[in-house]
């Protein structure tokens, strides 16, 4: 049995079968997986906003979908894993509280599962499995032994995407 | 952030959780104890370790802010805590099941009405700026999840978020822990610091 590397709110990570990489209670916030399921390679960001440009502090790159993405790759391709043939898994995003106002403010959870899809897009990276959206908190652990994403909520049993 | 503003947040969070007391103390009809707020400025990565983990189930009422000051407040109470509070208020105790019923539910929202908005005005009386709050929103969830909401607000201006924890007691000793998060707008900030001649 490999360690299980934990990942923070606005922060990032890699990991190596049989290491798996896990972070918790996400809620409007995206946990993004990068994995390469030949070298068993894996990256995970918990994301918290949508672009690193429309804010003026943004040092901490493991925060935004842009740059966390990008930082992510980078580091994995870096470790050995190859640039073509990677996949990603995405979850998260949920809309915490039910408001009724159409407001920018509480849309934050959209905006994030949508500004993560753009960036792998960009990057050519295909998402083959999500859970996003809905109200409810989510902790995912991912294997890069099977490439399997398990999702933890309250009240629902775990699954697998 | 810098230290002088740090401690006039403090001290806020200090007033504003004094008056929550006393408001909370009146609902009850009971002598209700506060120990001293700790105030802390935290890491994203640290906040949730702050309320017990970030799977922690807490019960998380959020109040949107609107008029001088823009921007959200939480009011955030760890499961023991959500229980023991609505038992005090409807004087029955609350057996320990998974689920709250929709009494209770109104209820926890009715109490972090009437908390966060003696904070609030609190707030309002020592900056002179005007607060409007809106209807309370509940949630029932992980920590991390709930915290999420304020934690990305505060993301946009920087890397630490405020919270201020309060522990009140009532005479029988049930606990009550609660927490207290702000998040004005970048705007709403700074018209609060000027306001308060900073």
């Amino acid at each position: 049995m490999g360690q299980m590397i934990r990942v923070g709110m606005a922060d990032l990570n890699i990991c190596r079968s049989p290491d798996a990489i896990t972070t918790l209670g996400l809620g409007s916030c995206v946990g993004a997986v990068i994995f390469d399921p030949t070298h068993k390679i894996a990256g995970l960001a918990h994301v918290m906003l949508p672009d690193s440009t429309s804010v003026r502090n943004n040092s901490n790159v493991a925060k935004f979908a842009d740059t966390g993405l990008e930082e992510l790759y980078r580091r994995m391709i870096k470790i050995g894993a190859a640039k073509v043939g990677l996949k990603a898994k995405i979850a998260g995003g949920a809309q915490m509280f039910a408001f009724n106002a159409n407001n920018d403010m509480l849309r934050v959870g959209d905006r994030n599962v949508e500004a993560v899809k753009k960036k792998l897009a960009q990057l050519g990276i295909p998402i083959i499995a999500q859970d996003t959206g809905k109200n409810f908190g989510r902790t995912i652990e991912f294997y890069p032994e099977t490439g399997e994403l398990l999702v933890r909520a309250v009240g629902k049993s775990v699954y697998k995407i | 952030m810098d230290s002088t503003q740090f401690d006039i947040l403090k001290e806020l969070g200090n007033i504003g959780a004094g008056n929550a007391t006393t408001a909370l103390s009146q609902m009850i009809n009971a002598k209700v104890d506060m120990n001293i707020p700790k105030v802390e400025l935290l890491e994203f990565k640290e906040l949730s370790d702050m309320v017990g983990g970030a799977e922690t189930i807490v019960a998380g009422i959020l109040l949107m802010l609107e008029g001088d000051v823009d921007g959200m407040m939480m009011f955030m109470l760890d499961r023991t805590s959500a229980r023991n509070l609505v038992s005090l208020l409807m004087g029955t105790e609350i057996p320990d099941s998974k689920k709250f019923s929709e009494l209770e539910i109104s209820a926890l929202k009715e109490i972090g009405n009437i908390i966060s908005g003696a904070y609030l005005s609190s707030l309002s009386a020592l900056t002179n700026l005007t607060i409007i709050s809106s209807v309370p929103y509940l949630s029932i969830d992980m920590a991390g999840a709930i915290l999420s909401v304020p934690a990305i607000e505060f993301g946009k201006v920087g890397d630490k978020a405020l919270l201020i924890e309060s522990q009140f007691a009532e005479n029988e000793g049930n606990m009550i822990n609660g927490y207290f998060i702000m998040i004005p707008t970048v705007k709403s900030y700074s018209k609060i610091m000027t306001s308060l001649g900073m």
